[in-house]
């Protein structure tokens, strides 16, 4: 194209450096197939993301009454541990002065549990650091203590000490009577 | 692949083949006369073992992968059966895991082989790029592949990698769910590790067919760092190397057939004997032996994106060594000072390995109570590991580009063979430069 000596090309087509026809083409067809690989790839990279079946199977019902005060049941949810814990008075109150503490992932005790069931802590038991499982009732809080990397957890699931940069994460979960909870 | 070929076909099909597919020309350029330096030593035995290795472990993979089912529910037994049931399977399985271990211990060999005689520097900068890609490959794929018997290790190892990208800002949490094809390492992810841990040696099979045309562009490095500068300073690869090779291979096979027969289970972790379990951990989580040094950086670090940053750029810093070097000596025989620092960092390289290895909070030295620094126990493997991860990075972001320019190194002979010729004890009268040339 760049050639532009009078009648050094015979070919007609070529006439300057003003896109003509066959370099409309050209583009043409190059934004055409890039559009083409461009389409393509997102199917290809979606089809790893969660497929319908497994999106299908997200929640779950719980029984409460199996749980005392002072336990935990751990459940298993979307392939993760659950925990369900009943909290005893002084685990509650012991959250509640962490309030004030000098926190991580600043969050009330009152926002991790539904209201007037303070007793009742429903979170995800993977640590917030690589994945884990917390020990319950382990570390100098009474929560949790995650063995891999020593992360320590409030009886309220926040962190408090170690590498984990966030509370244990609350599911979304609703209560469907006293004694039934339903989670996802 | 570079230079002018020297072979010539001698019979009528090989004169007839090589008009079409020069391919008795390719491999006899490449492992027959290629020139190669003829002061090699054991350390350049590496290569062809590690190519063994890689031969070795897809062969043993292929096979295995005929009775293994990957999925959730069976993977467990079916790593078992091979191991009980399946004729020689406890052979091949063996084989199989064993090689991992052994494949690393070459790469490392090699690789520390590398930084000591400087092989990485110009004009070998691509060839060595090329490796730092292999060795990336090899844990992709020694990773993949330690999840496939879904014990208790498998899992919860695959689990806290794979939550290493949630480290990412914003776009990491998406990232995981995408890479596990769910909310948490489960069926989809183990199946789809398994394809990866399927193409992956074929993939580093390529790269080494790169890597190796990257080697015959400029030839071999040699112990010496000294530019082949002329014939006599080269033999032919065939019988010379084949036979070295051959020997080093030999011996290595039989540090590898002692731990397929007589400690099959030496390297790998008892947890794994258990079936893999979701709500459960292990109460001590470890990589293979191999990735170690690098899961000691990553908990050095107290800060989650912090860690993986410098893990990964523990690795990261490979790719840029070339340029990180700025001395013109290659081998560090005839650099003393750096070669100090180079001992200390293969030194620190193990010490990383065995703080991966402890729980942070154990103590280094037991029994002693500890250097109490404020909030600190400097007897403690965490700040162990934070030393020997600060050395790690020092010796090549600064003690490497300071050195080339501060140092004052030893006199670099003249050839490969001058110090040979020159040395009194080594030339007995009579002795000529190329025993190979005679008669
Ligand atoms: C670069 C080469 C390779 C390396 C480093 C490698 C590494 C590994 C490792 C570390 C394991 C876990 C073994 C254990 O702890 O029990 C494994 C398992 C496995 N690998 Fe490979 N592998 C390689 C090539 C292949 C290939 C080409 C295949 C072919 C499909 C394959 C198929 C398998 C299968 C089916 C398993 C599960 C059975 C078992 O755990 O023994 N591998 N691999
Ligand atoms: S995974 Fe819990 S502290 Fe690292």
């Amino acid at each position: 194209m760049a050639d532009t000596v009078v009648g050094a090309n015979p070919d007609p087509h070529v006439t300057g450096d003003d896109p003509d026809r066959r370099d409309f083409i050209h583009i043409a067809a190059g934004v055409a197939a890039l559009g083409l690989v461009g389409g393509l790839a997102w199917p290809f990279i979606d089809q790893m993301n969660p497929a319908g079946d497994t999106l299908a199977l997200a929640s779950i019902e719980f029984d409460l009454s199996k749980v005392e005060p002072g336990q935990q049941v751990v459940v298993k949810w979307r392939g993760k541990p659950l925990f369900v814990r009943n909290r005893t008075p002084k685990e509650i109150q012991e959250a509640i002065q962490g309030d004030h503490a000098d926190l991580r992932d600043p969050a009330t005790d009152e926002s991790r549990h539904k209201p007037g069931k303070a007793n009742w802590l429903v979170l995800v038991g993977t640590c917030t650091h690589l994945g884990c499982v917390p020990t319950f009732g382990g570390g100098e809080y009474g929560g949790w203590f995650c063995p891999c990397h020593g992360s320590v957890y409030d009886t309220s699931g926040r962190i408090r000490k170690g590498p984990a940069p966030k509370n244990l994460e609350v599911p979304t979960y609703a209560f469907l009577s006293d004694t039934k909870v339903k989670i996802g | 692949m570079s230079g002018h070929s020297t072979y010539e076909p001698k019979t009528g099909f090989e004169r007839w083949l090589d008009t079409r597919l020069p391919i008795i020309r390719f491999a006899s350029d490449t492992i027959v006369s290629f020139p190669t330096p003829k002061n090699l030593n054991y350390w350049w035995t590496f290569g062809g073992i590690l190519a063994l290795m890689l031969g070795i472990q897809i062969v043993s993979g292929i096979i295995l992968a005929m009775h293994y089912v990957p999925h959730v529910d069976h993977a467990f037994d079916s790593v078992q059966r091979i191991k009980r049931d399946v004729n020689f399977g406890w052979l091949i399985q063996g084989m199989h895991a064993n090689g991992a271990s052994m494949f690393f211990l070459a790469v490392y060999v090699h690789m520390f082989r590398n930084l000591y005689y400087g092989s990485y520097k110009a004009p070998r900068e691509v060839l060595w790029i090329l490796g730092c890609v292999i060795y990336l490959l090899m844990i992709g794929t020694a990773f993949f592949g330690y999840v496939l018997p879904w014990g208790q290790m498998s899992f919860h190892g695959a689990v806290v990698i794979t939550n290493l990208i949630g480290a990412i800002p914003l776009v990491g949490p998406a990232i995981t769910t995408w890479l596990w094809g769910g909310f948490a390492v489960d069926n989809p992810t183990l199946n789809r590790f398994f394809s990866l841990h399927y193409l992956l040696p074929f993939m580093i099979a390529g790269v080494v067919g790169l890597h190796i045309w990257a080697l015959h562009v400029p030839g071999n490095n040699n112990p010496t760092g000294v530019n082949v500068s002329s014939p006599d300073d080269t033999v032919p690869f065939h019988p010379y190397y084949t036979v070295k090779d051959g020997f080093a291979i030999s011996v290595f096979l039989i540090l590898y057939a002692t731990f397929v027969f007589y400690l099959p289970d030496a390297l790998g972790d008892a947890a794994n004997y258990i079936q893999a379990n979701p709500l459960v951990t292990p109460a001590h989580i470890v990589p293979e032996w191999y990735l170690l040094p690098f899961y000691a950086i990553l908990r050095a670090v107290p800060n989650k994106l912090m860690g993986v940053i410098l893990m990964f750029g523990a690795i990261a810093t490979l790719f840029v060594l070339p340029w990180l070097d700025t001395s013109k000596v290659r081998s560090m025989r005839y650099r003393p000072t750096i070669r100090l620092y180079f001992f200390l960092f293969a030194l620190d390289c193990i010490i990383l390995g065995f703080c991966g290895a402890h729980a942070p909070d154990d103590m280094v030295i037991p029994g002693v109570a500890g250097l109490q620094l404020g909030d600190a126990n400097l007897n403690s493997f965490v700040w162990l590991s934070r030393i020997a991860a600060l050395y790690y990075f020092v010796y090549f972001w600064v003690i490497n580009p300071l050195m080339g320019l501060t140092e004052t190194p030893l006199p670099v002979p003249q050839s490969i063979s001058a110090p040979v010729l020159s040395h009194p004890a080594t030339t007995p009268t009579g002795a000529v430069a190329s025993p190979e040339k005679r008669g």
